[in-house]
């Protein structure tokens, strides 16, 4: 939480408003509390939105807080106990290269060299000069079978290698959109890639 | 091999409709009024018939876990919550089930929750299954509109609501009890225990914590009975398993199992072999990443089911099986396992948030060559100091990859032992 960066104001916007009410209907009366870690999620995302970068600023934290009728310092602790919320400002696409074992056997230090090369950063935790991308390390993302995985804002990408995850780099750099989320190989969800053994009167996707 | 047809994940790829009609069509929602009319007395000791234990890693009986929770209110609402916050390195079954066949994970959470009392159940899904959780809560949308959730769920007598909860990346949350903190708006932390969830869980209140696994495969078991399933698989391991099939395999990939299947099977038959044929096979870790890693010795006749892994001190975990080759340097594949579980740990133990860096950093210096035979053998002693030390089985699981990899490869690890000494000695705390 660095004061020079914090923004001087936050208020939760219409869309905001919207998400937030139905977030806490979701809970039993009284236990709104509960609701702590959907509006931490929701004030990530309007940054997103409003600035082009998903971080939730101390301010936001505080208006969740009072929301919620719940002691900022506990709201404090849940944003910096969970990864997934950013407490300082991250790039348009935030990188999180997954580099637990599973991934690791199948090339990950591959998908973390071409991050570097693309972005020109050194390192985990840092963002390109021009603002686009921000590297981080992130333990198993639970796609396993598709290994190696880059999580890109929401989205996986699986299946990668050194030239995949340049070529999808290159084109975010160049102003094209995400691609549609999965394998990078064409692959069918978790099915092998050739040679089904199971499910064999199913092969045909309907989406 | 399996037949098709015992199949219980018709749509485990993907590769037919995943929405209410596709379910329909795979029979999902077929009579689960009929179902429920058995009462919750049967479906609870079908389920126990079945021989279903749970498939979130620890096997526990799952009909046995739903008799626990109170057959009478005292005035509290029961729960049900779905541990969908799959996270154990190697597995990713569950993300299947919720992107492909939601509509058995919704049934199957009206079924079982009918079964313990519970009018409100929560699934617990993790932050980074961000599309998935978007998938699921349409199905949600499409099954209340449909009327089988909600008052009245399915024409059954029985009101019935599901809310998907989204955490936000924290492996221990998927621990049951720090998963109902995590629930409550609070950090991931694990309680102590008793009190057991079925008497004081969410809010307080009679809760039973049930994998995805387990509960999506609950419908199919009632309706083509407990004797269908506990035919199928080994005694007392009954039925089948989603396997995840990773690492240096030539077509890594999910499969639905008899349990109790070859590992040897599942690597050579399903995944297409061990990248360079199976003697280029060095190491395996059957369970996910906290369960004990086998060399290949060990993995020429393995079975897969919970008591055969436990029968050589490791375990079937969620079914993840991670596959190594010769290229692969085991002993720094365990220490990457031991860096996760040093970014994991909650930190509320004192052996485990500071026995996960420890064993994080001799491992690491074994690796580089900056370990003597002494610090080797401490670290052995170490990881005895952490498991079975702290509140949750999170010790354990950070123990036991570095138990396994000393009973498995022993020789390969001394042979790393170096003279190295520290330039001074070694004083770090955890970070």
């Amino acid at each position: 939480m660095n004061a020079n960066i914090e923004p001087t104001d936050f208020v939760f916007d219409a869309a905001a408003e919207a998400a937030v009410a139905r977030a806490i209907a979701r809970y039993p009366a009284g236990k709104q509390a509960s609701a702590v870690m959907a509006l931490l999620d929701i004030a990530q995302r309007q940054m997103e939105r409003l600035t082009g970068s998903a971080w939730v600023p101390r301010l936001a934290m505080d208006v969740v807080a009072q929301r919620l009728g719940i002691a900022a310092a506990r709201v404090y602790e849940i944003a910096t106990f969970y990864t997934m919320y950013n407490t300082k400002p991250v790039g348009k696409y935030h990188l999180q290269v997954c580099t637990t074992t599973p991934c690791w056997l199948r090339g990950s230090d591959e998908v973390v060299s071409s991050c570097k090369k693309v972005a020109g950063i050194e390192g985990f935790g840092q963002t390109s000069a021009d603002g686009l991308f921000t590297m981080t390390e992130v333990e198993c993302l639970g796609g396993c079978v598709n290994a190696p995985i880059l999580q890109i804002n929401d989205d996986y990408y699986e299946d990668l290698d050194a030239a995949r995850t340049e070529a999808l780099l290159n084109a975010l750099k160049s102003g094209a959109p995400l691609p549609p989320a999965g394998s990078s190989i064409g692959r069918q969800a978790s099915a092998p890639v050739t040679n089904q053994t199971a499910l064999l009167n199913n092969t045909k996707p309907v989406e | 091999m399996l037949n098709d047809a015992d199949r219980i994940y018709q749509n485990l790829y993907g590769q037919q409709d995943w929405r209410l009609s596709g379910a329909r069509a795979r029979g999902d929602w077929n009579a689960t009024a009929d179902i429920l009319a058995r009462g919750r007395d049967a479906i609870i000791e079908e389920v126990k018939a079945s021989g279903l234990r749970g498939r979130g890693g620890a096997g526990f009986p799952t009909g046995m876990k739903w008799s626990f929770m109170p057959k009478q209110s005292d005035g509290r609402p029961s729960y049900l919550v779905v541990n969908a916050d799959e996270s154990e390195p190697g597995t990713c079954k569950d993300r299947d089930i919720i992107r492909h066949e939601p509509h058995k994970l919704i049934e199957g959470s009206l079924i079982a929750g009918f079964a313990m009392g519970a009018h409100t159940a929560f699934i617990y899904i993790r932050g980074e299954y961000y599309n998935e959780a978007a998938r699921l809560q349409a199905a949600i949308e499409e099954a209340y509109a449909a009327g089988l959730l909600g008052k009245n769920a399915a024409g059954s007598g029985w009101d019935f609501d599901l809310v998907l909860h989204r955490g936000a990346g924290a492996y221990i949350c998927g621990e049951e009890s720090a998963l109902l903190e995590s629930l409550e708006g609070k950090k991931g932390m694990p309680r102590m225990k008793p009190p057991f969830p079925a008497a004081m869980g969410l809010y307080g209140c009679p809760t039973t914590v049930n994998n995805v696994e387990s509960i999506a495969g609950v419908p199919t078991i009632l309706r083509r009975g407990a004797a269908w399933f506990s035919a199928l698989g080994r005694p007392k391991n009954a039925g089948t398993k989603i396997f995840c099939i990773s690492g240096h395999v030539n077509r890594p990939c999910n499969v639905e199992e008899e349990l109790g299947t070859p590992l040897k099977d599942l690597i050579e038959k399903h995944a297409g072999g061990v990248r360079g044929g199976w003697d280029n096979l060095q190491a395996v870790i059957p369970g996910g990443a906290s369960m004990p890693i086998l060399n290949k010795e060990m993995c020429e006749t393995q079975l897969m089911d919970f008591d055969s892994l436990a029968a050589v001190r490791s375990g079937l975990g969620s079914g993840a099986i991670i596959v190594m080759d010769k290229s692969a340097d085991v002993v720094k594949a365990i220490w990457r396992l031991s860096k996760f579980f040093k970014h994991e740990s909650c930190g509320q133990c004192t052996p485990c948030r500071e026995g996960t860096g420890w064993m994080m950093r001799m491992m690491d210096r074994i690796v580089q060559g900056k370990a003597s035979m002494a610090d080797i053998a401490l670290m052995e002693q170490v990881t005895t100091q952490v498991a079975g030390h702290t509140i949750c089985a999170f010790g354990d699981a950070a123990a036991w990859p570095i138990q396994g990899l000393m009973r498995a490869f022993r020789p390969l690890v001394e042979q790393r032992a170096t003279d190295y000494k520290p330039a001074q000695p070694l004083a770090q705390a955890a970070e």
